[in-house]
Parts: structure tokens; C-alpha cells; sequence
């Protein structure tokens, strides 16, 4: 007599189980000629397009200069890398070794130039408050656009400062210099190392920074400067009309008792330093000093500044993304309503009745594959697309090679976490065409009704684009936004509310919950 | 063509998912609008704001709600199978468009009506209190005012018209998925590469072609000398549009098997 033992089916281990899991889905996947199809399209579409536009875009402005029209202009690096800004009248004298500069500030105040002349003079000038003119004492390496420089100086309306190679602020004393209110500043050089002071009353001193130049040479310039950016008025919250005027504007500083201690005297040299006559930047034409023994009248446009507004970020080359992503979003959801609609779905939880690890499955190879489309679509953009900007003349903004890093790879993974929230959007509507109007409308309706055509006001924009998934968009922004230059720093001028990887974690987080509701309702009802 | 009418009628009636879908259409357009009213402030007056185009902002997201009415009229009968039913019941196949097409333009004609009216009315009761009113030199958004008018019943016209592009869209797709990310993405997307140019000359030829820009010219009511298209001729970019994929679609109706 035999006994029969009922047979048991071999467990297999967990780990195995689910490679076949992910087998079976890629398998689905790649068999769907109109999935595969749509995703070589969406990557041909996104090289193409940033191909097209760095051969034909001509996005930096054209500028008149002198010598006619000029649109090939190179913006000053500065010691870090970046775009910068470096235009101000100069009085300046060369001074080797270690000192200290001291002056007093007795009067900070500026003028906005009317339109000009033929001969570029200005018809006329009004007195204005520009919040970031600048005036006060500079160490600089020499006066070449982009030097290193640390520099103590009043603002307008920011208090004194001390800033360094562009990119660096700290604040010291608050409030508007006035010849009641005075402002006493000194720096002090070290070797490398440079010191700001500043006092209200040239006795009592406080300290506002020390910066190290690192390779600063045994002789630098150092001096006396006013400068003044050129100022643009909003006439509007609607940003569709917010172009504003851009005028010229004129600081004057008034600086008593100018001494050096530890640097033996010579004579002051008055320099306008500024860039080529190509020089996109908007400056005015009143500069110059004037010397009454140790009182200084010093008089300067431009700004001592990164530049945000000149340069072509790299990100411009992906025109093409927005189709690719209808195209992945489309695909996403139809992943998982298509087996709805065909009834394949209950194959699929039949053959893995531990629903979850399905929809984990679909969601990990949708992602894999659309973050490898989107490596080589937004990878070749860019990569190609660098050469053509620059060949065709714009002056495109330094990016690190970090940077573009950040934005080809943060870009692909946007595209991926899209496009498994379309997955789990599908998963809960269980209908394609109302998954795909969900996600298409909670992804590229924000960005267009606050990048694209900014339909809503500025505030509106900014909250729009904290919390809904158009957030993530946030991980391409190539040039940062610097509370020391006033700009309209703006979703439409491509500056984001949310640092880039604070806006891509808020994608995800949608992305997670939609998920989590996915596998909530899929366990729950009947497939 | 009266039986084909009232087949589609009652197809179309007897959808729960219809009644739910026009509702959406019309309170996200109204409640879009009415946010984006709220949202604006014009303290000190002087904004180059338009009072009509802010009050119509919600027609941005309403008329993604109408394209998939439109879809779905003939993609789910795809999806079900229905279109084999209702094609051998009306072997002329173009009429059965061309039913579909009326019975979802009279619809969205009179949502549509309801959801910008009910939005210019919340706009004018909100505007005025944040600095953008007749107190402030700015047009009152009434009935009276000819380029409000044109506004409004332009705006309605562009909801019927985006009904008719998607139906075509839909007719020769078939996959509601697929039609309606066409739609969207024409819709959506062109725009967004107009931006992305950079090239000020193509910019505003994408504009003049794209579906919702050209459109939506004519809810302007003020700066018109700026705009890319004159109000009526951009309504026209669009009506051609809609012709094109409906003409696309029937094509492709006649040709193929369902």
C-alpha cells in the first residue's frame, strides 16, 4: 500500500518570485508595439528639439553698441566659475603687502537716467532709490572683469555690507547712510586673508567678516568704488505684461577721511571698469570722481554682482521634454488600465495573488525605463546642444559639471516619478482616458499656466508651484536666484519657489501617495 | 439623420458619467476663475491687468473636462464594443459623426454658457476689491461692453470647438488614452515650446498656430495690438483645427474596420 502525500508546490524563495514578477512585466511591456513605439518617439522628439533649438535659438538679445549691432558677447567668469557682473568707477591706487584702508561714508545717494541722447549722453536724471547701489572700499586682484575682490560698502537700502567674489554677502550695520548717520568702513589685509569692519562712529569698530582669497597676489588694487545696477520697474502683477522698463542708474558716494595704514601713499587713479562695448549690462554715463584733500566724491553705474539675467541656462535645450513627458504620461497610465480594459489584470493578480508586489513591479520597470529614455533623450540635448547654442553665438551660463549632472539625470528621474504617479493614478481610476486627463492636468497645467504663459499672478505662480507635482520642474533650474540682485525672480523667467531637489521630493511625495492609494484600492476591490 | 441624432442623444443622456463630467467642467471652470480673481492685487493701481481674461482664467482647466466628453463619446464605444452596434445600425458612417457632433456641440454650448457666465460674474464681484475695478480706470466686466461680450460668447464657442477637435482627435484614434494626450499635449504643449524657442519670430508663429493660444485670443479684452492673432482670426487657427481632425477623423471612420 502506497500513501499518497499530497504534492506541495515548492516554495520559491521571495526574492525570485518577485524577479519574475518584474520578468513578466517587462515582458508586457516591450510586447505592446505602441508603448515601445511612444517611448523612442518621446526620446527622438526631445533630441531633436534640443538639437532645433541650439542651432536656432537666438536668445540673448542683440545689443547696439557703438559699432552697430553686436550679439555675440562673452559675460565675465568670476573665481568661481560663475556668470558675473563686474562694472563700477574705480579710484584706486596699487598696494603691496599687508594694510588697512579706512574711509567714512557721509552720503550715499542715486539718480535714474531718462533715455538718451544720440550720443548716448542721458537727456536727464532723476533722483531715485536703488535698493542694491553699492559704494565703499574694494581689495581687488587687479581690475579685470572677474577679479577676486572683498569689499565693505553701504547699499541703499540694505545697510552696509561686506560682499566678496561676487556670490559672497554678509550684513553688517543696518540702515541708509546720511551725513547725520555716517558710516565708517575699514578692511584690513592679511596675507590671503581679508577683514571688513564697519562703525558708526569710527571709534567703536565691529567686525562683519573675514574672507580668505586664496593665491591673492603681493600687489592688489585697492580703493574707493561706486557703482549702481540699473533698475527695472514691474508695472505689473500680471506677469503676461510684467516686461517694465530697464533704466541706467547713477550711485554718488560721498568719503571722508580716507586713510591707509601700512601702505605707504602714492597718487589715485580713477578707472570706469567695466566690460567690452559689448557689455549687455545697462549702465549709465555719469562716472567719474572728484578729490578735495581726504573728501572723495566718487560716481558709478553697473554692479559688483553674479549676473542672472544674461546668460543662456542649459535647460533651455529641453523644448522637447514636455511631449516626451504627454508621451510617458500617456504610456504610464495606459501600463495598467489596458489590462483592465482587456481583462488582463486578473491574469496578473492571479498568477501574483499579493497584489502590492505587482503594482510594485509594473511601477519599478515603467521607472527604469522611462529614466533610461529620458538619460538619453535629455542627455543628448544637452550634450549636443551645448556646442550648437555656443556656435550660433549666445553666451550660454557656466554650469558645473555637477549642474548638468543634476539636470540630465534629475530630469530622467522627474520623468520616471511622473510616470509611475501616472501608473497609480490609472491604478485607482481604472480608466485610461480619465487617468491620463488627471496627470496631464496636475503636471503640465501648472507649469503652463505659471512658466509658459503666466496666467497667474506672481504669489498665485509661486504657491502653485510648491504644491502641486509641477513642483519637481524645480531640478532643471541651472541659475540660482541671489537675494543680493534684484531680479524678477519668477517662475517665467524660469526661477522656481522650491530649491531643485525640494521641488523633485515634492513629486515624489505625490507620487508616494498616489501609490500608496493604488495599492490600497487594489487590494481592496475586485479586479 | 433625426434617428442618428436621437440615438446619440440618448446614448449620451442615459451616461451618468456625462451629467458628472459636464458638472465638472462647468465648477472647475468657475471655481479656477474665481481663485485666479482672488489670487490677483493691484494695490496701487496702474496694472496692465485684463479684468474679462483673469475672470476666465478656469477655462484653462474646463476645457480639459470637455475634451474628455468629447473622447469619450466615441472611444468608449470603442472601448465596449457599442461602435459596432451603432455603425451597422447607420451604415453611413459620417452621419453618425456628424450626430455625435451636434448632440456634444449643443451640450457643451450650454454648459459652457453656464460656466463663463457664472465665472465673469464672480470675476466682477471680486475684482473691484483688489484694486482692479471701474474705481480704478478699468472697463466694468458687463454684459454691455462690446469686447466683454465678445469675450464671453467667444469663450463659449472655444469650448465647443475644443469638443469638436477632441471628437476628431477620438474618431481617429479610437483609444481614449491615447486621443485624449493628444489632445492635451496639442493643447498644453505647443505653448510651452513657444516659451522654450527663445526665437521671438517663431514664438509668435507657434502662437498664431497652436490651438489654445490662437483661441484664446478671443477672451482678450484689453492690449489687443499685442496680442499674436486677432481675436476672431485665432478663433478661426482653431476652428480650423477642429475641422482638420474632424475631417481626419471621418476619413478614417469610413476607411477603416471598427
Amino acid at each position: 500500500m502506497t500513501t499518497i502525500t499530497p504534492s506541495r508546490p515548492v516554495a520559491r524563495p521571495a526574492v525570485a518570485d518577485f524577479a519574475h514578477l518584474l520578468h513578466a512585466e517587462w515582458t508586457k511591456f516591450r510586447t505592446v508595439r505602441g508603448w515601445v513605439i511612444a517611448v523612442i518617439v518621446a526620446v527622438l522628439v526631445t533630441v531633436l528639439l534640443g538639437l532645433f533649438q541650439g542651432s536656432h535659438s537666438q536668445v540673448a538679445p542683440c545689443i547696439t553698441g557703438p559699432n552697430g549691432p553686436a550679439c555675440r558677447y562673452v559675460i565675465p567668469a568670476g573665481p568661481g566659475g560663475e556668470s558675473v557682473t563686474d562694472t563700477f568707477y574705480f579710484v584706486h591706487r596699487p598696494l603691496a603687502g599687508d594694510g588697512t584702508i579706512t574711509a567714512e561714508v557721509t552720503s550715499l545717494t542715486e539718480v535714474a537716467e531718462s533715455s538718451q541722447t544720440l550720443n548716448g549722453r542721458p537727456v536727464s536724471t532723476k533722483p531715485a532709490v536703488v535698493p542694491w547701489s553699492k559704494a565703499g572700499l574694494i581689495i581687488t586682484a587687479g581690475s579685470g572683469q572677474g577679479s577676486a575682490y572683498a569689499a565693505v560698502l553701504v547699499t541703499g537700502s540694505h545697510g552696509t555690507r561686506m560682499q566678496w567674489n561676487y556670490t559672497g554677502d554678509t550684513p553688517g550695520l543696518a540702515g541708509r547712510v546720511s551725513a547725520a548717520s555716517p558710516r565708517w568702513l575699514r578692511l584690513t589685509r592679511a596675507g590671503d586673508v581679508i577683514t571688513g569692519y564697519n562703525s558708526a562712529d569710527g571709534t567703536s569698530w565691529t567686525k562683519i567678516g573675514t574672507v580668505t582669497l586664496p593665491g591673492l597676489a603681493p600687489t592688489v588694487q585697492a580703493g574707493l568704488f561706486a557703482t549702481s545696477p540699473g533698475y527695472s520697474q514691474q508695472t505689473s502683477q500680471q506677469l503676461t505684461s510684467a516686461s517694465g522698463t530697464a533704466a541706467p542708474t547713477d550711485a554718488t558716494a560721498t568719503f571722508d577721511r580716507v586713510g591707509l595704514h601700512g601702505w605707504p601713499g602714492s597718487s589715485w587713479t580713477g578707472t570706469f571698469v567695466k566690460g567690452g562695448s559689448n557689455s549687455p549690462y545697462v549702465t549709465g554715463h555719469e562716472a567719474g570722481y572728484r578729490r578735495a584733500g581726504s573728501l572723495f566724491t566718487v560716481t558709478g553705474s553697473g554692479d559688483i554682482a553674479p549676473d542672472v539675467t544674461d546668460g543662456v541656462p542649459i535647460d533651455v535645450l529641453f523644448a522637447g521634454l514636455f511631449i516626451a513627458l504627454v508621451a510617458v504620461l500617456v504610456v504610464g497610465a495606459q501600463f495598467i488600465t489596458a489590462e483592465y480594459r482587456r481583462g488582463l489584470i486578473r491574469v496578473t493578480l492571479a498568477a501574483s495573488p499579493r497584489r502590492g508586489r505587482a503594482l510594485a513591479a509594473k511601477a519599478i520597470v515603467l521607472g527604469a525605463v522611462t529614466f533610461a529614455a529620458g538619460l538619453a533623450g535629455a542627455g543628448a540635448a544637452v550634450l549636443i546642444g551645448i556646442p550648437l547654442l555656443r556656435a550660433s553665438g549666445n553666451p550660454v551660463y557656466p554650469a558645473t559639471a555637477l549642474t548638468e549632472i543634476r539636470v540630465i539625470a534629475g530630469t530622467s528621474a522627474l520623468a520616471a516619478v511622473f510616470a509611475v504617479f501616472a501608473l497609480a493614478v490609472g491604478a485607482i481610476l481604472r480608466h485610461g482616458a480619465g487617468a491620463v486627463t488627471v496627470v496631464i492636468t496636475a503636471v503640465i497645467l501648472p507649469y503652463l499656466l505659471t512658466a509658459a504663459i503666466p496666467v497667474l499672478p506672481a504669489g498665485a505662480a509661486n504657491w502653485v508651484l510648491r504644491v502641486t507635482p509641477a513642483a519637481g520642474f524645480a531640478i532643471r533650474q541651472v541659475i540660482p536666484a541671489y537675494p543680493q540682485v534684484a531680479a524678477s525672480y519668477t517662475p517665467f523667467k524660469d526661477y522656481f519657489p522650491l530649491a531643485p531637489w525640494a521641488g523633485f521630493a515634492v513629486t515624489c511625495a505625490w507620487a508616494a501617495l498616489a501609490l500608496a492609494l493604488a495599492a490600497h484600492f487594489l487590494r481592496r476591490r475586485d479586479a | 439623420m433625426r434617428e442618428s441624432l436621437h440615438a446619440e442623444w440618448t446614448k449620451l443622456r442615459t451616461l451618468a458619467s456625462t451629467f458628472w463630467l459636464l458638472l465638472a467642467a462647468a465648477a472647475l471652470t468657475v471655481a479656477v476663475s474665481a481663485a485666479a480673481a482672488a489670487a490677483v492685487r493691484c494695490p496701487s493701481g496702474g496694472c496692465a491687468d485684463d479684468p474679462a481674461k483673469i475672470s476666465l482664467t478656469g477655462i484653462y482647466l474646463g476645457q480639459a473636462v470637455v475634451a474628455v466628453l468629447a473622447v469619450m463619446a466615441v472611444s468608449g464605444e470603442y472601448g465596449t464594443g457599442m461602435i459596432r452596434l451603432t455603425l451597422a445600425a447607420t451604415p453611413h458612417r459620417l452621419t453618425v459623426l456628424a450626430a455625435k457632433a451636434a448632440v456634444l456641440t449643443g451640450l457643451v454650448l450650454v454648459t459652457g454658457t453656464i460656466a463663463i457666465f457664472a465665472s465673469l460674474l464672480a470675476g466682477g464681484l471680486i475684482l473691484p476689491g483688489h484694486g482692479i475695478g471701474p474705481s480704478h480706470g478699468y472697463p466694468a466686466i458687463s454684459a454691455s461692453d462690446g469686447p466683454v461680450l465678445r469675450a464671453a460668447f467667444g469663450s463659449v464657442l472655444y469650448l465647443a470647438l475644443i469638443a469638436l477637435l477632441s471628437l476628431g482627435a477620438a474618431t481617429a484614434l479610437r483609444e481614449a488614452a491615447a486621443a485624449i494626450g493628444a489632445v492635451l499635449g496639442l493643447l498644453y504643449v505647443l505653448p510651452i515650446i513657444a516659451v522654450f524657442t527663445g526665437n521671438a519670430t517663431l514664438s509668435r508663429h507657434l502662437e498664431q498656430i497652436a490651438p489654445m493660444t490662437a483661441g484664446l485670443a478671443i477672451q482678450a479684452t484689453t492690449g489687443l495690438n499685442t496680442l499674436p492673432i486677432s481675436p476672431w482670426a485665432g478663433l478661426g487657427v482653431l476652428a480650423a483645427w477642429a475641422a482638420g481632425a474632424l475631417v481626419l477623423g471621418g476619413m478614417l471612420l469610413r476607411s477603416r474596420d471598427a
